[in-house]
């Protein structure tokens, strides 16, 4: 017998390759006083009100399972925030679904709509778990990269030659990890055509809808049709700075939203008790930190793109999230050999962005969810180093 | 005032250091735009001044006490408490004079180096006033947050991992 218990491990499972990212983490752990613009969470801690809430919720012994939906007392918060935010009715009986982050809402929503061999289509450079998701859900994913060229907008025409008659959904992530991308109503009304035309269900991450920093925000469900085809996805983690408790949800049809509560009866039970009490009072009483959070955020992207831009790095204007995408083609490194010798020699760390997908090649993902004082030391260095790879 | 001359003033609020090229970049407006409107709130007193948070408790050799006092006084007629106000905050050992709803009227805060100058200036200098009908001193022991800021905490201390997707 052999004692290689890998032996043991599924195929599908085994094939999937770990996250690029996972590479910087371990490279950037070893070293001491890096500034790093790597993260992909906010620097700030969860205001205090929601904390102050779920002490609250566990001093009085509230410490056993809810609903496997959730409460019912926060899903009509969700759903009577997203009807007030961006005017998408949901009932908040069997229209919504509280989560272990919206990572585990994308999970169970593949999970619920895919036989085996069906397509979804990916649009790239994305957050790093979409693919692995589907494949594990027994789809195939299927990348449409976008372009530097069209602010990494989706292009109706790049998605209609990649549908085929086994693709069943799309994974949109409005506004965009890494890219910092923002599209628009009028810009995401021919997806919605095409999503008609073809019988196509969407799954719409709008996890950093609330941080869109130069327009109004229109969520994919409130387009014409588009509430029956959308499983709207979001959370608290990245709006209120809850990103450690676990709390996401999903909205959307009743029938999908029964699917999925089925699989996250069997698999989950229920989101964390004591974070549910927290999620309930950041709805009631947290707009206030979340505009102040946002403000600082908007003022920060502006800071580092101007700095980006006097260091002769092309980038475009992200509309929201907390990332920037500048293009690092001009210095003649790969992302990965910039990421790496930036890191090795200016101790500053950023995400090369290529391990978002093969259209993120020639770019880095900075995260500016962090102080201005280090925001303004990593530019310095950065700044140093492009200078140096220049002349 | 529009949108961006209240962020350039919030900023310098929690930064006073803060350089006119980061604020501009920051609010995306030319660092002469932001120069122009710090002059003119300098001009019309918008902006008094730039003063620099300090935690004295751990400064060596540096002695000082302060003390929050609830004052009540009798309103002039035609003049309230406006005129009583001025007597008291032009003395130099009173930090801020703030007038109140509720049990007392003003709230002063003042400043020594020792409580037995503070209890004295109490004594001497304030209860004595004609509209002054009482006193109640409360010496601070500790300053736990002042001005927003969280005294004793590091700001920089980021508990995050350094790279996450």
């Amino acid at each position: 017998m052999s004692s290689d218990t890998s032996r043991f491990i599924a195929e599908h499972v085994d094939s999937l390759k770990p996250s690029g990212i996972r590479r910087f983490f371990d490279l950037a752990s070893t070293m001491e006083n890096v500034i790093s613009l790597g993260v992909g969470e906010p620097d700030f801690v969860t205001p205090w009100n929601v904390i102050e809430a779920s002490y609250h919720s566990l001093e009085q012994g509230y410490t056993a399972y809810t609903a496997n939906a959730g409460l019912l007392e926060l899903r009509g918060l969700i759903a009577e925030y997203l009807q007030s935010a961006y005017a998408v009715p949901y009932r908040a009986e069997d229209q919504v679904i509280v989560t272990v982050g919206a990572s585990q809402a994308i999970d169970i929503a593949l999970r619920a709509i895919l036989n085996p061999g069906d397509e979804v289509i990916i649009v790239e450079p994305c957050f790093v778990a979409y693919a692995s998701a589907v494949t594990l859900a027994g789809g195939v994913p299927v990348s449409v990269g976008t372009q530097a060229a069209n602010e990494f907008k989706l292009q109706p025409e790049e998605l209609a030659n990649s549908i085929t008659k086994k693709t069943k959904a799309i994974i949109l992530c409005n506004p965009n990890n890494p890219t910092g991308t923002m599209m628009s109503r009028e810009e995401l009304l021919p997806i919605a055509d095409l999503i008609q035309t073809h019988d196509l269900l969407v799954l719409s991450d709008e996890i950093y809808a609330e941080l869109s920093y130069d327009e109004g925000y229109v969520s994919f469900s409130s387009l014409p049709n588009m509430h029956e085809r959308t499983i709207l996805i979001s959370g608290f983690s990245k709006s209120f700075a809850m990103t450690g408790w676990r709390l996401g949800y999903a909205a959307g049809p009743a029938a999908l939203i029964q699917a999925m509560t089925k699989i996250h009866q069997y698999t989950i039970m229920c989101a964390p008790t004591m974070a549910q009490y927290g999620a309930v009072e950041a709805l009631r009483s947290g707009s206030a930190s979340v505009e102040q959070m946002k403000k600082s955020y908007r003022q920060r992207r502006n800071f580092v793109m101007t700095a980006f831009e006097e260091m002769g790095l092309m980038t475009n204007r992200p509309g929201g999230a907390f990332y920037i995408f500048p293009s690092i083609k001009e210095t003649g490194l790969s992302s990965e050999e910039f990421a790496e010798a930036l890191l090795m020699e200016e101790k500053v760390a950023v995400v090369p962005g290529n391990v978002f997908g093969e259209s993120g090649e020639g770019y880095i993902r900075c995260s500016y969810a962090t102080s201005m004082k280090q925001l303004t030391e990593a530019m310095k260095r950065i700044k140093r180093f492009v200078e140096s790879r220049l002349t | 005032m529009d949108r961006k001359e209240i962020e350039i003033l919030e900023l310098l609020e929690k930064n006073g250091r803060m350089d006119v090229h980061t604020i501009a970049r920051m609010v995306e407006l030319s660092p002469e735009e932001v120069e122009r409107a710090i002059q003119k709130f300098e001009d019309q007193q918008i902006i008094h001044g730039y003063s620099t948070l300090i935690d004295w408790t751990d400064v060596l050799g540096y002695e000082g006490v302060t003390a929050m006092i609830d004052v009540k006084v009798t309103p002039v007629r035609g003049k309230g408490f406006n005129d009583v106000a001025e007597r008291i905050y032009r003395f130099p050992e009173v930090k801020a004079v703030y007038l109140m709803s509720g049990a007392y009227d003003l709230s002063v805060s003042v400043e020594g180096k020792t409580m037995s100058q503070v209890a004295r200036f109490v004594s001497e200098k304030l209860s004595t006033l004609d509209t002054v009908i009482s006193t109640t001193t409360h010496f601070i022991l500790k300053k736990y947050k002042h001005d927003g800021i969280i005294f004793g905490e590091d700001d920089d201390n980021d508990r995050r991992m350094p790279v996450s997707p």
